[in-house]
């Protein structure tokens, strides 16, 4: 056999096994009953929940509660089933954290609580929301 | 409202879209007409062309017409400009917008095509043909027209109206109503590398069409082997301005982003830089054709290969698609449709095209030995792919959820939260394996060897490269076996490349760029994996306190809190936080907020009183100067054993409409490593907590008192004639205090006002000091014990949340980044000039 069909041979497997574990590697957007499952059989990989921040009534967020030295804060976020939860963030609450409109977090259970390792927002898009400021 | 210049450029869109179809067909006919129109046809498809370039010129200068009178009627100048910025940013309004980065996509292709026509007589026909058709596509993104009938619009106009482009009840009352200013443009945006940065990728871009052209024109003309000559240099030179805009954007990115980084696989940048690797790969089969006429069919698959790639991530980045998986904001401009269709025509095209002329491309029946240069070129450049494939999977998963779901699958894949590690970890098998590769290849390069030969030849760098390695190791205290394994390739890719380099500058320095492009690879390998791989954040928290009772305790805490004027000690520094700045739009320095009066007008400020800026005066009291007041910056001393090490102002903008905050670092840069610092928490004053009940205190003049701990003493009370903003009639009495208070720092002059107006009115102006969270007020003044009241309140001082990383070596990263470019146009010169002989 050529040389080079046993290099193509080699490569090909080298792209299937990239494959692979390139899958196998990745992250899903999940629940968060499907994360709390998946922690509890003790799957450490990270997972995305996509939700949105809890509000009251008349469309106030509520649920942030930031930590006495400003460095972390926690929050309540309604996942796609409803289902509630209460999500940490080690990181100061950015301040455009209460405008978004759907929060992704990325992260794991530690028991009954979820930390997020990074959060991505939503915020509602410039073109959307466009609204002219006639008073300039 | 200024209707015609819009229209004229629409007209001019309509043109440039219509002529690159024209001249398509003529250069199409020229082909393949007879002798005597030959000439003809060519002749009309030259001037075609160029009517299409000055089309193209028409649009550009219309558009800027708009954005630099500021004329806000125009959906693009309000929602991208606006009209306080400076002329090199209302440029780089241009590619702000998607319409105008297609627009600077379609200049670039047109200037190369202009060129083209002038220096390739033989190949003119064909690749314009091919350029023709691509500058069809691209004009039809920003055509913004209606197809009658069927009723589908064509391309996203920048020359549509804003009360066409939104839907605002004001346009009813008011059609002609026009917005005094713009919203203006992203802060991250005006920087100097944005002006530069896009302009550069979009060149890059642009280049990969000229080697794709030649491609397809000798698959179409059956010339199989003679594209490779033309295409090469252009190949060169594609590497060198991709691969330098790329890596603009990095710095770019490490520079104002807060990421903490000059790279982190974000799908807009991986989607650069697959086709970056692949490209990088063709260049070197080209090469190796021309050596020995081998790897020609790799070479057309990759070349292909490049520009379907280039067109993937544009579908990417700007479909839509991308959604949820990016933290960029992609707006879908409803071009969806039209992204696919431009991909899936090139696709199916070129791919039609190879599978019909594939049995008749040549190929070399030789069998290439190990100790071949083919072999090692053949190896690293699959290696280059693999590595792009890697990339290119997970960057896909929003396509592969989409397409999965047209199935009825619910794949949900997303990439994990951490993407640098993820991608970095297979990545850096990838770069050390090409290292290696490399490093090897370059031994059997430039001349054939037989076994024993090579051992005598390979053996000395091989040993070079590991006394050096274990220098590296043993100084920089490297552990980690993955990157052991990348720095001894970097450094053994360094050294076999610098052998090479001392030979090739011997018989002929112009051959000498593939080896230095080599060592800048090297040298940039090395660079990132210190910067990245021992990149730490030294604002470690060491306050003690939990994230939550109920979590485990070994999160980091990385970010710090800083009181104003206390000093924290952190890495090797002493660290204190100093005070919010304003930066002065003429001068060079920064200027505490606290020595400055507003005016009305925000961007106009006055100086309270002689401002000194290092040492050096640089405003006199009661000028007036100009600031930009979206920025603050953070004054921060880092000082070791007692000396001021260096002094940082990372910076935070505020823009309501650009998402509210925006946060940049300031780096301190040292030879071997950049401590790189940003705010990632400022001091919202509206919500801060309410000043605390006002104490009352009774002293006279000269008397020392204490107010949140500082010590304060009343300096004097003087009667005063006028106050800034109120009207004093004769009878009316105003008495200033000057209140002397000795911070950590300096002191700072409180100077409350006591006022009777129409004898009976009394009016108190109490006086703040932000940086001491003091508020005094003149209560009252008791003549018969020449005593006077002052009413004290204080708060929280003001604070600052950071963080810093340390970046080690980061200059290997840039110095190679250097050597590589320069590597790139010598080889690129020397192309060049084989291809005009």
């Amino acid at each position: 056999m050529k040389k080079s069909y046993i290099i193509a041979i080699v490569f090909i497997a080298a792209a299937i096994a990239i494959i692979i574990s390139t899958a196998g590697n990745a992250s899903t957007y999940v629940s968060f009953d499907q994360a709390f499952q998946m922690a509890s059989s003790g799957n450490k990989n990270q997972i995305h929940v996509v939700g949105e921040l809890k509000k009251d009534e008349v469309g106030n967020i509520i649920g942030i509660e930031k930590s006495a030295d400003k460095l972390s804060f926690s929050f309540i976020l309604i996942d796609e089933e409803k289902k509630e939860q209460k999500v940490y963030y080690n990181e100061p609450m950015p301040p455009d954290f209460a405008r978004s409109e759907k929060v992704v977090v990325i992260g794991n259970y530690y028991e009954n609580t979820f930390l997020a390792n990074k959060i991505l927002l939503k915020c509602p898009s410039k073109y959307q929301d466009e609204k002219i400021n006639a008073s300039i | 409202m200024h209707y015609f210049i819009g229209n004229l450029g629409h007209l001019f869109v309509i043109t440039s879209f219509v002529t690159s179809l024209i001249s398509v067909f003529a250069y199409f006919k020229s082909q393949f007409a007879p002798t005597e129109e030959k000439d003809q046809w060519l002749k009309n498809a030259r001037i075609s062309f160029y009517v299409h370039g000055l089309a193209v010129l028409g649009v550009v200068a219309s558009l800027f017409i708009i954005i630099s009178n500021h004329y806000f009627e125009y959906h693009y100048a309000y929602s991208h400009s606006d009209s306080r910025l400076p002329l090199h940013y209302l440029i780089s309004t241009f590619w702000n917008g998607q319409e105008g980065s297609f627009l600077l996509w379609i200049f670039w292709q047109a200037f190369l095509g202009v060129i083209l026509i002038n220096t390739q007589r033989e190949w003119e026909a064909p690749v314009m043909v091919v350029f023709g058709l691509v500058q069809a596509f691209l004009a039809s993104m920003i055509l913004g027209v209606v197809i009658p009938l069927i009723e589908i619009k064509l391309g996203s106009s920048p020359f549509i109206l804003l009360r066409d482009a939104i839907d605002d009840p004001i346009f009813k009352l008011q059609p002609d109503f026009i917005p005094k200013d713009g919203s203006g443009l992203n802060p991250l945006l005006q920087n100097y590398w944005m002006v530069i940065h896009p302009p550069t990728l979009f060149l890059g871009f642009a280049l990969t069409l000229v080697p794709f052209s030649f491609c397809i024109a000798g698959l179409w003309l059956k010339k199989y082997t003679e594209w490779i000559k033309p295409a090469l240099p252009w190949a060169l030179l594609n590497g060198g301005v991709l691969g330098l805009g790329i890596l603009m954007g990095g710095y770019w990115a490490y520079e104002t982003l807060n990421f903490g980084g000059y790279w982190n696989w974000d799908p807009v940048e991986n989607a650069v830089y697959v086709p970056w690797l692949v490209l990088i790969a063709s260049i070197h089969t080209m090469i190796t054709y021309k050596n020995s006429k081998a790897a020609l069919k790799s070479s057309i698959i990759l070349n292909i290969a490049v520009f379907i790639l280039i067109l993937y991530s544009t579908f990417l980045t700007r479909s839509g698609i991308l959604g949820d998986a990016s933290v960029h904001s992609f707006t879908d401009l409803g071009l969806s449709g039209q992204l696919l269709i431009y991909l899936l025509f090139f696709t199916v095209a070129a791919i039609i095209l190879s599978i019909i002329r594939w049995r008749e491309v040549p190929t070399s029946d030789k069998e290439s030995s190990i100790y071949s240069r083919e072999f090692w070129v053949f190896l690293g450049a699959a290696t280059l792919c693999l590595s792009g494939f890697q990339v290119i999977i997970p960057t896909s998963f929003p396509v592969i959820n989409e397409v999965g779901s047209w199935f009825g699958g619910d794949l949900r894949l997303a990439v994990p939260g951490d993407q640098v590690l993820y991608y970095s970890k297979f990545q850096l098998w990838f770069a050390a394996a090409i290292a290696m590769i490399s490093g090897t290849g370059q031994f059997f390069w430039w001349k054939r060897m037989e076994k024993d030969q090579v051992k005598k030849e390979i053996i000395p760098p091989i040993l070079i490269s590991l006394v050096v390695f274990a220098l590296i190791i043993v100084i920089a205290k490297v552990y980690t076996p993955a990157y052991l394994v990348l720095t001894l390739a970097g450094v053994f890719i360094i050294v076999s490349n610098i052998k090479v380099l001392a030979s090739v500058l011997k018989v002929n320095p112009s051959l000498s760029g593939g080896a230095l492009a080599h060592i800048g690879i090297g040298m940039m390998l090395i660079g990132v994996m210190f910067s990245s791989g021992y990149s730490k954040v030294v604002s470690l928290n060491n306050t003690g306190m939990l994230i939550s009772k109920d979590l485990p305790t070994e999160f980091n805490r990385d970010n710090l809190l800083l009181f104003i004027n206390e000093p924290r000690t952190m890495a090797s520094y002493e660290i204190e936080y100093l005070g919010e700045r304003v930066e002065p739009k003429h001068v060079n320095g920064y200027v505490s907020k606290n020595d400055i009066d507003l005016t009305i007008d925000p961007f106009t400020v006055v100086a309270k009183k002689d401002i000194e800026f290092q040492g050096k005066k640089i405003l006199n009291a009661k000028d007036t100067f100009e600031i930009n007041p979206e920025n603050t910056y953070y004054e921060i001393e880092l000082r070791k054993d007692g000396k001021v090490a260096a002094t940082l102002f990372p910076r935070i903008q505020i823009n309501p409409s650009m998402g509210g905050f925006v946060a940049s670092p300031d780096i301190k840069r040292n030879v071997t490593r950049d401590l790189y610092t940003h705010v990632s928490l400022p001091m919202n004053r509206e919500e801060e907590p309410e000043w605390s009940e006002t104490e009352e205190t009774r002293v006279r003049i000269g008397q020392q008192f204490f107010v949140n701990d500082y010590v304060a003493v009343l300096e004097s009370v003087t009667k005063i004639d006028r106050i800034e903003g109120l009207e004093l009639a004769a009878e009316d009495v105003a008495v200033q205090a000057k209140i002397k208070i000795t911070g950590e720092r300096d002191s700072y002059y409180a100077e409350p006002i006591f006022l009777i107006k129409d004898r009976a009115q009394v009016g108190r102006l109490s006086s703040e000091i932000n940086d001491l969270g003091v508020k005094i007020t003149l209560l009252n003044i008791h003549p018969e014990t020449n005593e006077f009241s002052l009413g004290l309140n204080t708060r929280q001082k003001d604070w600052v949340i950071i963080k810093a990383m340390e970046k080690p070596m980061i200059n290997v990263l840039w110095l190679g980044t250097g050597i590589l470019m320069i590597g790139f146009s010598i080889a690129m010169v020397r192309r060049f000039r084989e291809f005009k002989k």
